[in-house]
């Protein structure tokens, strides 16, 4: 179904550490994610997901080892340098620009592949006008994809929740990315809804984007993940199939311990 | 297919970044144009001044104008905006003036009019990239206390720098404009006396390049906040961190605004120095910075036509109101048959007196009460209006579901 994993990973950690202060977040964790899966990242609270995605992202930058993408090594990259290079992400408690319309959200995440200067932008000439024209279209064909398009001239503040989500996926999507990472996007849904933002990433994945998902409830992962690797106070437990993952004793005791 | 066209048809139309506005800016494009004649109408020719007065007026729109790309698009506070508003000045003052013959230059420099307000311009926007680019990589905080102090010092080394700006004095004589002498038309003939030898003398010269100018920078303001570049701004006021992981180089796109509010500040402070042959460094003072965010945050921030009409309502106050306001109470006074009001007595100087001295207080309580009543000022944009109704909308939705998950 999905676009066959091939040998060269398109993203490597290596080693990567993360320390605020006293406390590691990320403690020398190291997996590789390969192109065209869906991957997924589980784990209790506090167990450093969200921090590696930061440190992937050039928002926190980790403190120790490596992050290589497509062959090159990244560490240390400015968050717009990393979304230009084509790695987009959304975020786990929902960042839009609220006042801003559906579309013009989706519209910025075109901005780092759009070439308008300042030059054109003050005199909007003709090549400024047709690339407007080309980012709006191709904004409300994402907005289509995900499935919001009757929002498209609506504050993201002013949609409803699950379309919010849905919003930030299409918005990264516009960055044009190889590869997306998700922060727990079926958080706060119903099963229902559940069932159809996994239908969405399978759509996603089969347009040729790898897809990598922090989850956090562990069933909803079982279903679309081939490979999974699970972190705990920062260090990584375990990794492998659903299955395997499902048996490993020190997963069941690091959810166990957590879910009183 | 035709769904999809309908829908971009429909985009085009009703983008919430397009100016509601076109009404303010009809009225204000025909009150541009009636102005001169009403004014010269009404005080029966001798209106000269009331125009002159109108084009200074112009110069603080263009400041308005400009620092609404700091403030209202990109969100960055600026303090010290005067400061670009005087290294305009001083640039005219020393490309279009004998003083550079009396530097350690020695030689005059005579730059046309024209290509001044070029050099003007880029001065300042280069001055802006250099003190911005160290700063904006910093928190919003700092921009704020750096300017306020960039806006203390520049008039400071106009002042202390004797020898190339002749300090408190000032420089005077700068160049009068000329049009360009390939630009014939009626002017150019003693008839009309608008313009001798090319020469603008007239205060109506100066109004009709101040409006023409005007509308070129509305025009080329609009076009960026409708851009890719108008966009950034929009994000990156709002969410820095998310615009940066979309891919937008924030700390680019904040230097970009502040160097093209600075160069707008230098383009009004050429005008300004040409106009009023002389520059000296009190005019540049923490009061000029402030006056032009009032402008700017009273108009309605973030939206160009509120900005125009914020300033020219400020201007208006400031410069004719407030000026007159003792007289007023003075008359006042005497038509409600208490004359004895006027009359000083120990420690109260009469109430022109009084009305002299609070005049600025009278200000602040008029500027209070605008904000109280329309805190999203005058003509505010779309999105300023709708982020102050923020507090009466409810959020709690949103919140809600992310407690449950976490
Ligand atoms: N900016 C920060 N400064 C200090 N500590 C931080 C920061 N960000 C995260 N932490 C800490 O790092 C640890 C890991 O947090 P992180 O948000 O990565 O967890 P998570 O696995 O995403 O958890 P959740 O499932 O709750 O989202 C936590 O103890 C958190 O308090
Ligand atoms: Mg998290």
């Amino acid at each position: 179904m999905t676009v066959e994993a091939t040998a060269a990973p398109i993203l490597r950690i290596d080693h990567v550490m993360k320390r605020f202060g006293g406390l590691v977040a990320v403690d020398d964790v190291t997996f590789d994610v390969k192109r065209g899966e869906i991957f997924a990242l589980i784990g209790p609270n506090g167990a450093g997901k969200t921090t590696l995605f930061n440190g992937i992202t050039g928002i926190f930058p980790p403190t120790g080892g490596r992050i290589i993408f497509d062959g090159r090594e990244i560490t240390g990259a400015k968050p717009h340098q990393v979304a230009s290079f084509g790695i987009a992400r959304t975020f786990q408690n929902i960042r839009l620009f609220e006042y801003m319309s559906s579309l013009d959200n989706v519209r910025l995440g075109q901005h780092c592949r759009m070439h308008a200067k300042l030059w054109d932008s003050l005199f909007k000439t003709p090549a400024e006008h047709r690339e407007e024209q080309r980012v709006t279209e191709r904004a409300i064909e994402l907005l289509q994809f995900v499935g919001i398009e009757r929002h498209t001239h609506t504050y993201a503040r002013n949609l409803p929740y699950g379309s919010q989500r849905r919003l930030e996926i299409a918005r990264a999507l516009a960055t044009n990315p190889s590869l997306l990472l998700l922060d727990e996007p079926a958080a706060g849904f119903t099963p229902q809804e559940k069932v159809e933002l996994m239908g969405l990433v399978h759509k996603i994945v089969d347009q040729g984007i790898t897809v990598f998902l922090i989850e956090h409830d562990m069933k909803v992962v079982m279903g679309v993940s081939r490979r999974i690797v699970v972190l705990d106070h920062g260090e990584k437990i375990a990794e492998g199939t659903p299955d395997e993952v499902r048996r490993d004793k020190r997963v069941i005791e690091a959810y166990l311990g957590t879910q009183h | 297919m035709s769904r999809l066209m309908a829908s971009i048809r429909s985009t085009w139309e009703h983008d919430p970044r397009k100016d509601p506005n076109e009404l303010v800016y009809v009225l204000l494009g025909i009150g541009a144009l009636v102005f001169p004649l009403a004014v010269q109408v009404a005080t029966r020719g001798s209106g000269s001044f009331l125009i002159s007065q109108a084009a200074d007026a112009g110069v603080y729109v263009l400041l308005a104008i400009g620092l609404n790309v700091v403030v209202g698009f990109a969100g960055l506070l600026d303090l010290g905006y005067a400061a670009f508003f005087a290294i305009g000045a001083y640039t005219y003052a020393f490309v279009a003036s004998d003083h550079t013959e009396f530097t350690p230059i020695h030689q005059a420099i005579h730059i046309p009019f024209w290509i001044a307000l070029l050099v003007g311009m880029f001065a300042a926007a280069g001055a802006g990239a250099v003190l911005g680019a160290p700063t904006l990589r910093l928190r919003g905080d700092y921009l704020a206390i750096v300017t306020l102090g960039f806006g203390e010092i520049v008039p400071r080394l106009f002042r202390n720098l004797g020898d190339w700006t002749s300090g408190v004095n000032g420089i005077s004589a700068l160049d009068t404009p000329t049009l360009p002498v390939w630009l014939n038309g009626p002017w150019s003939g003693d008839s009309l006396q608008l313009v001798q030898n090319f020469k603008i003398i007239d205060p109506l010269a100066y109004y009709v390049i101040m409006v023409i100018l005007v509308a070129i920078c509305i025009v080329l303001v609009s076009n960026l906040r409708r851009s890719r570049l108008g966009r950034a701004w929009m994000a990156v006021r709002e969410d820095e961190v998310a615009a940066a992981a979309m891919g937008v180089n924030t700390v680019g796109v904040k230097l970009l605004a502040f160097s093209i509010g600075a160069a707008f500040s230098g383009f009004a402070g050429t005008f300004y120095g040409a106009k009023l042959s002389l520059v000296s460094p009190e005019n540049f003072g923490f009061t000029v910075s402030i006056t032009i965010l009032i402008m700017v945050v009273l108009g309605g921030m973030g939206n160009i036509p509120g900005v125009i009409v914020g300033s020219l309502l400020i201007y208006y106050v400031i410069f004719n109101v407030l000026p007159g306001l003792p007289n007023m109470a003075a008359d006042f006074a005497n038509s409600i048959g208490a004359p004895g009001l006027n009359t000083p007595s120990g420690e109260y100087p009469g109430l022109s007196g009084e009305v002299q001295r609070l005049k600025f207080l009278i200000f602040g309580l008029i500027l209070v009460l605008t904000m109280l009543l329309r805190p999203q000022g005058l003509i505010p944009s779309r999105q300023r209006a709708e982020e102050l109704q923020k507090g009466v909308h409810e959020d709690t939705v949103i919140e809600d579901l992310n407690a449950e998950t976490t």
